[in-house]
Parts: structure tokens; sequence; C-alpha cells
């Protein structure tokens, strides 16, 4: 490698170090607004203000799931704290209790969180409907497969 | 040191322009031949997923367009700062051809992303960071691209687009890892975490025989793409009056 | 063989998704042989220009 051609190459490579670092600053900056959602933890803890748009994240508790014709009533968890959240309108196809889903929506002052939207989040797995059964059937389901409907 | 004289002769833009004539045909079929297995194991072997149902075969197009969106933009950004350090003009020649490329596989990757969005997440898009930074991926494209377009002198070209091409490269790793660093509405990684991959043999076998596909189809239109650039830069050389002659005869 | 253009009742999503795809993938093919054509097509006019 000739020095002309070093030199460009340190160019090239402060360049690429240069705006790594730059880019890291500014995520780690807009870190908070980076994030989709929220989780039901933040919003018991009172860190999220009240009648303000924002999204919260969770798995559908089993057996908190009441319909009222388009209304639907559930609790929001993130196994630590949960939330209940109100919504009336089309759900996604992949709403169903255990499920991961994102509302979008505010908090009112009784602490109930008013959707406007519900999105569902599926996870990363995939298989057929026959060893998610056979997985189900074994129990011994690690905590990642857990609460997936069949 | 023979693999080194290969690519010494390779970048000559003659042997390139011979070489690589005969490679794409062979190329090509075999892509033809791996889409068509990948394919057939995505669409009629493949069970049902167990939550997802019919809609999850979105996933053998989605995901091997969003990987090569990732893998071309590394070569593209990858050539380009071979050709700025060492001045070649064949690296200059596959950065440039690989934007295009690039681009559409990205526009493939966020449009099937939204049609598979749609009916599970139930929303077309989302403003999560794993979309947006894969969006800003489809403008860096389209920014190198018009940078290229807009110089009239072919050196200053290559050069200005080759720089925001290497700036961009920056993007790549934040896409990959958005996924983990930020909460998203979009899934985690399946295939490349750190534990087995967890999806059923079944559906990774066409998956990672699709994603092949697309890389050997990268390779063949890539080719064809530089071909024609490389012979439309040298056309003052006597090669290509050989070609061009030996063509007509 | 309907039941499978139904696709489980995603049949607009699916195939929607694999005719884009063949499309982009067709058209990456035929751009650099449109620009074969072209390019061949100048190059001769500009050779017989110049022995002439």
């Amino acid at each position: 490698m000739s020095p002309t051609q070093r030199q460009r190459l340190m160019v090239v490579v402060i360049m690429i170090v240069g705006i790594g670092i730059a880019s890291t600053l500014t995520l780690l900056a807009f870190q908070k607004n980076l994030l989709y959602f929220v989780t039901p933890t933040q919003i018991t803890s009172g860190e999220l203000p009240q009648q303000r748009q924002f999204r919260v994240g969770g798995l559908v508790v089993e057996g908190t799931v009441q319909r009222e014709g388009v209304k639907v009533q559930f609790d929001l968890t993130d196994t630590a704290n949960s939330v209940t959240v109100v919504y009336s309108g089309i759900l996604p196809d992949l709403f169903r209790e255990g499920q991961g889903i994102v509302a979008n929506g505010k908090l009112t002052d009784s602490g109930v969180f008013e959707a406007s939207e519900v999105l569902a989040k599926h996870d990363e797995n995939y298989m057929p409907p026959e060893v998610s059964d056979a997985l189900e059937a074994a129990k011994n389901l690690p905590d990642k497969f857990k609460g997936h409907p069949k | 040191m023979r693999l080194f004289r290969f690519f010494h002769r390779f970048a000559s833009p003659r042997e390139f322009f011979r070489i690589s004539g005969s490679m794409i045909p062979w190329l090509a079929a075999t892509t033809l031949l791996l889409l068509l297995i990948g394919l057939y194991l995505g669409l009629f072997v493949a069970p049902p997923d167990y939550q997802q149902g019919e809609s999850y075969r979105i996933m053998f197009i989605h995901v091997p367009s969003a990987w090569m969106s990732l893998f071309v933009y590394m070569v593209m950004a990858g050539a380009a700062a071979i050709g700025l350090i060492w001045r070649i003009k064949l690296a200059h020649v596959i950065a440039m051809s690989s934007a295009p490329i690039g681009a559409s596989f990205t526009f493939l990757a966020l449009v099937t992303g939204s049609l598979w969005g749609k009916p599970m997440w139930g929303a077309w898009w989302v403003w999560d960071a794993r979309l947006t930074s894969e969006l800003i991926l489809l403008f860096l494209y389209l920014g190198v691209m018009a940078l290229y377009a807009a110089f009239e002198e072919r050196r200053t070209a290559q050069r200005a687009a080759g720089i925001l091409a290497i700036v961009g490269v920056i993007n790549v790793p934040i896409i990959h890892y958005s996924v983990m660093w930020w909460n998203t509405l979009h899934q985690g990684p399946t295939v490349t975490k750190f534990d087995a991959p967890s999806i059923h043999l079944s559906m990774l076998a066409p998956l990672l025989i699709m994603a092949v596909a697309f890389t050997v189809f990268y390779v063949v239109v890539l080719l064809m793409r530089a071909r024609w650039e490389v012979l439309d830069q040298e056309q003052r050389s006597n090669w290509v009056d050989d070609y061009l002659e030996q063509l007509s005869s | 063989m309907s039941e499978f253009f139904h696709m489980g009742g995603y049949a607009f999503y699916v195939w929607t998704s694999y005719g884009i795809a063949f499309a982009i993938l067709l058209i990456n093919v035929v751009l650099p042989i449109v620009r074969r054509q072209r390019l061949l097509r100048d190059l001769r006019r500009t050779k017989s220009r110049k022995t002439t």
C-alpha cells in the first residue's frame, strides 16, 4: 500500500468512526423517544402523564378479556405489573389471551388506559400447529412460548 | 496469492467483461433453480404457522429481501471505499451498479412488510425503530443514486456518491440491532440470534434457500449492470471495437 | 387447489407480496438488457460515423 493509499484509508476509517460516535450520541440522547411503547410498570409507577397520548405494550392477561358488543376490556401485563385497557373497535386477528399487544391511547384519572388503537405484536417463533400443540401438551414450555394459544 | 492474481486480473475491465459474460448464464440458471425449489418448499411443503396461519408465507419474500437490503448496502459501501482508496475503476462500477438493486430490495422489504403488518399487527405502517431505520436505508440508496446522477463528470460523481454510501453504512448495524436496543412492534430476530433459530426446520429450509436465491440473483443482475457500464466507460479501448465487430459478424 | 389460493383468508396479502416480488425481480433483469440494447446501438452508430 502506497503512502497516499494509506492516507486515504485513514480518512475513510476516521470518517466511519466519527459518524459512528456522532450517531451513538444522538441515539442515546433520543433513547426514550425511540421506544415504540412503554411498559405497564412505567404506568403504575406514575412515570407517565395522564391525558396525553402514548403507547403501552404487554401481554393480555388470561381470563381478563371481557367483551360487550364492540367494547372490549382486558388487563395488560409485563409480568411485574398490569394495567386495565378499554377499547372499542376492530381488534387484529392475532389478538387473544396471552398475546403480546401494543395499545395506543390515554391514561384516564381512574388509572384505566383508554385505547384508540390496538396492535398485535407477534414473537419470533415459527412452527407448525402440531408442534405447538405438542409443546403445549408437554407442559414444560420455556417462558418464551408460554401463554400462546393454540 | 493465486486468488489475489485472479482478482487483479478480474479488476481489469476487459477481463471483467469477458469473465462475467461467461459466468452470467450459469449463475442465472442457479438462481432460477433455487427460486423454484424455495417457492415449492415455501408455498406447498411448509406447514402453516401455529399463530399466523398462512399469512407467514410472506416471510419467504420479506426476510430475504430485508437481508439483501443490508447485504447489498455493505457491498456498495465496501466497493465505494475500495474505489476511493485504491482508485480501482471497477470497484466504483460495482458500488454504483449495486445502488438501484439494493434500493429495489429495500422497497420490496418495506412493501411486503406492510402487506404482512396489516393482517397480523393491524397496521400497514408504524413508526417503530426497525421500520423507520429501514425507510432511512431506502432514502440512503436513493440519495446515493441521485448524487451519482447529479454530477456531469463521472469521477466526481463516483467520489461524492461513494462518500455518502460509506457514511450511511452506520445505519446497517442500527437496523439490525434496532429490535434489541429499543422495544419495537417488529419482532426480534428469528434466525440470526445467538441460540438456535426459533423456527421449525420445514419453514427454515425454504427461508434459507430463498435467501441464497436472492443473493445469487443479486450477483447476476449486478454483473449484468456492471458489464454494460464497463463497456460504456471503456468504449475508446480497442477491445471494445473487437467485441463489437465480433458481435456484428 | 382453491384452498391453496385462498391462503387461509390471507390471499390478498400473500399473493400481492409474491406478485410485487416477481415484478421487482423482473425489472432488475429487464433494465440491464434495455441498457445493453441502447448502448450497443449507440456504440455502433458512433463507430460507423468514425469509419465513414
